[in-house]
């Protein structure tokens, strides 16, 4: 069975476009990470269809796919640990709770 | 298979920053506990200068590593000049670090700071979208530790929290569009993506998310939203180093993949540039002006700055590198100038950054004061100091080549001449600290004091730098020569 490349590409936009809509409309820190990751995955997905369809030859694709997981990874680890230190900073995870500075 | 490791021998900076690293970790954790401890920052200090100095010769052009890693005179040029703001960053950095709450962590931002110079050195002299990316995150992950390095106090844990999410959020996006590049070319290899790249729809979308994600780095305008914050919230001795070091090193970049990888494609960069230039200088300086939180009004100034960095990548000459070292060079030391006395300030007075607290500060530390002023200056280029010299090669490069007579060349004049008016702007903002240090009356001004030696030695370096870059053409002609080699 072959699926067009056009199905992966609609997934990808549209996990991409979700990331980017919680990104922006969520207020808590987890669910922005979550977002984060949303929009990371569409890069991948974009990665390893590419790879797959377009240029099965080579594994270029399919390597970029798996550093940007483990990068992605390492980028969770540095957040989670950032936003305990806000939750005991603030006791709380809420973006509308931590705005000490303001323009 | 066999790797040639003579091929490391092309990587000098990368393979001494890696010694460093493995050096503070080892300093670290033998004087955890004991005298030598206060031999730890000298140490650091000192093998950063031989770190400088061991790579200040001219490099070679080399390209190893299967094609991935590139090397050559101007790549050499930008990571001696990022390697000696770090150093300056290291010097000053002593006063903060001996502060109490951060006495025993002194070991980790050493290790930090190396690890992002590493990264930033990756990134600098990659030829490949996956070296990019990778050195790209080596340089932005463990800033977001050094932004979040004083962990008690809110501030530092509110813009650690900012810088990692957009940092994050902004890779994502970058990601995003490569793989559309990916897609159009099928393949990463900066020199493969340049020769076979077409304008098509798919590759403009790919250069505007890609545009996108360095453009948080740098901070240009429609992405600098977490600037202020960050700046604000971070250790000052951070915030020096992200605003010289981490911004130089990603508007090289950018500059170098935007005239190499994109060269087809250079009209639809140029437009976006011509908007995003103008945007960033014009916002940044009218949201300056109202700042009263001195490391705030730094952010937006470091935001304009950014925008007359990019101003040399878009004559797309052989200039335009130049101008954007050299630039960034008089840049690292003005700023740094600006931050050692903004941090020591900070320390022997409570951690006051209000700029109401600077009224009157001539009267009580002149000397400082006068360091303050020339720095100030400098960043807004009156002329016997660099940042003159600066801001005219960077016009230069701007317009070099342009014709008057076409839309382009039309819309290149016609930035430059925005950015001029701009220039005016920034001086009044900046020299209303100026007055607010001599001219406006204080009962009590903050008390004299006496910094410490390193910060004495940072200082010296800055304001050695802001005068000779200024009055010497002749570093001006060494970047220009390694750059053309």
């Amino acid at each position: 069975m072959n699926i067009p490349v056009e199905c992966y590409l609609v997934l990808s936009s549209l996990l991409f476009f979700i990331g980017v809509f919680g990104f922006v409309t969520r207020r808590n820190l987890i669910a922005m990470l979550i977002s984060i990751e949303l929009v990371l995955n569409a890069a991948d997905l974009n990665f390893a269809v590419f790879n797959r369809v377009l240029f099965p030859g080579q594994l270029e694709g399919f390597f970029f796919t798996l550093f940007s997981m483990g990068v992605a990874a390492a980028e969770t680890a540095v957040a989670i640990a950032i936003i305990i230190n806000v939750y005991r900073n603030f006791h709380s995870d809420q973006v509308n709770s931590i705005k000490n500075m303001k323009l | 298979m066999n790797i040639d490791y003579s091929q490391f021998l092309n990587m000098v900076p990368e393979v001494t920053l890696t010694l460093l690293l493995v050096i503070a970790f080892i300093a670290d954790f033998c004087s955890a506990k004991n005298t030598l401890r206060k031999w730890f920052n000298p140490l650091m200090c000192v093998l950063m200068l031989v770190h400088v100095l061991v790579n200040l010769g001219p490099t070679a052009a080399a390209t190893t590593f299967g094609g991935m890693y590139i090397t050559g005179p101007s790549i050499g040029v930008i990571k001696s000049i990022l390697a000696l703001g770090t150093l300056i960053v290291l010097i000053q950095a002593k006063e903060w670090l001996s502060r109490e709450d951060t006495a025993f962590k002194e070991g980790e931002f050493y290790m930090l700071v190396f690890s992002t110079l590493l990264g930033m050195n990756m990134m600098v002299s990659a030829n490949h979208f996956l070296l990019f990316f990778l050195g790209l995150e080596m340089a932005s992950v463990p800033m977001a530790c050094l932004v979040a390095f004083d962990k008690y106090r809110h501030n530092s844990a509110e813009a650690g929290a900012k810088f990692i999410l957009t940092a994050t959020f902004s890779s994502g996006v970058m990601l995003f569009g490569i793989s559309f590049l990916y897609g159009a070319v099928g393949t990463l290899y900066f020199n493969d993506v340049a020769a076979r790249i077409t304008t098509s729809p798919l590759t403009i979308m790919g250069l505007v998310f890609f545009f996108s994600g360095l453009g948080f780095k740098i901070s240009l305008v429609p992405f600098h939203f977490w600037t202020a914050d960050s700046y604000q919230g971070a250790p000052t001795t951070v915030t020096g180093y992200l605003s010289v070091v981490s911004k130089g090193a990603a508007a090289f970049t950018l500059c170098a993949i935007l005239m190499k990888v994109f060269a087809p494609m250079v009209e639809y960069w140029q437009y976006l540039l011509y908007i995003v230039i103008v945007l960033s200088i014009t916002v940044a300086n009218l949201f300056a002006i109202r700042q009263t939180d001195l490391k705030r009004f730094m952010a937006f100034s470091s935001i304009s700055q950014a925008g007359y960095i990019m101003l040399a990548v878009v004559g797309n000459s052989a200039m335009s590198v130049t101008a954007l070292s050299f630039y960034v060079l008089v840049y690292v030391v003005a700023n740094m100038a600006v931050f050692s006395i903004i941090s020591v300030v900070e320390e022997h007075n409570d951690g006051t950054v209000n700029m109401n607290s600077y009224d009157g500060f001539y009267k009580t530390n002149p000397r400082l004061a006068f360091l303050m002023t020339l720095a100030l200056f400098s960043l807004g280029g009156i002329p016997p100091f660099a940042g003159m010299f600066s801001k005219f090669f960077v016009f230069m490069a701007a317009v070099n080549g342009a014709d008057v007579t076409a839309t382009n060349g039309a819309l290149a004049y016609g930035v430059m001449f925005v950015a001029l008016i701009n220039t005016v702007v920034s001086l009044y903002y900046y020299l209303l600290i100026v007055k607010a240090m001599y001219i406006k009356r204080n009962d009590n001004p903050l008390p004299t004091f006496t910094s410490s030696v390193n910060t004495k030695l940072a200082l010296a370096l800055c304001v050695a730098g802001i005068v000779a870059f200024g009055v010497c053409s002749g570093v001006y002609e060494w970047i220009n020569m390694a750059s053309l080699m």
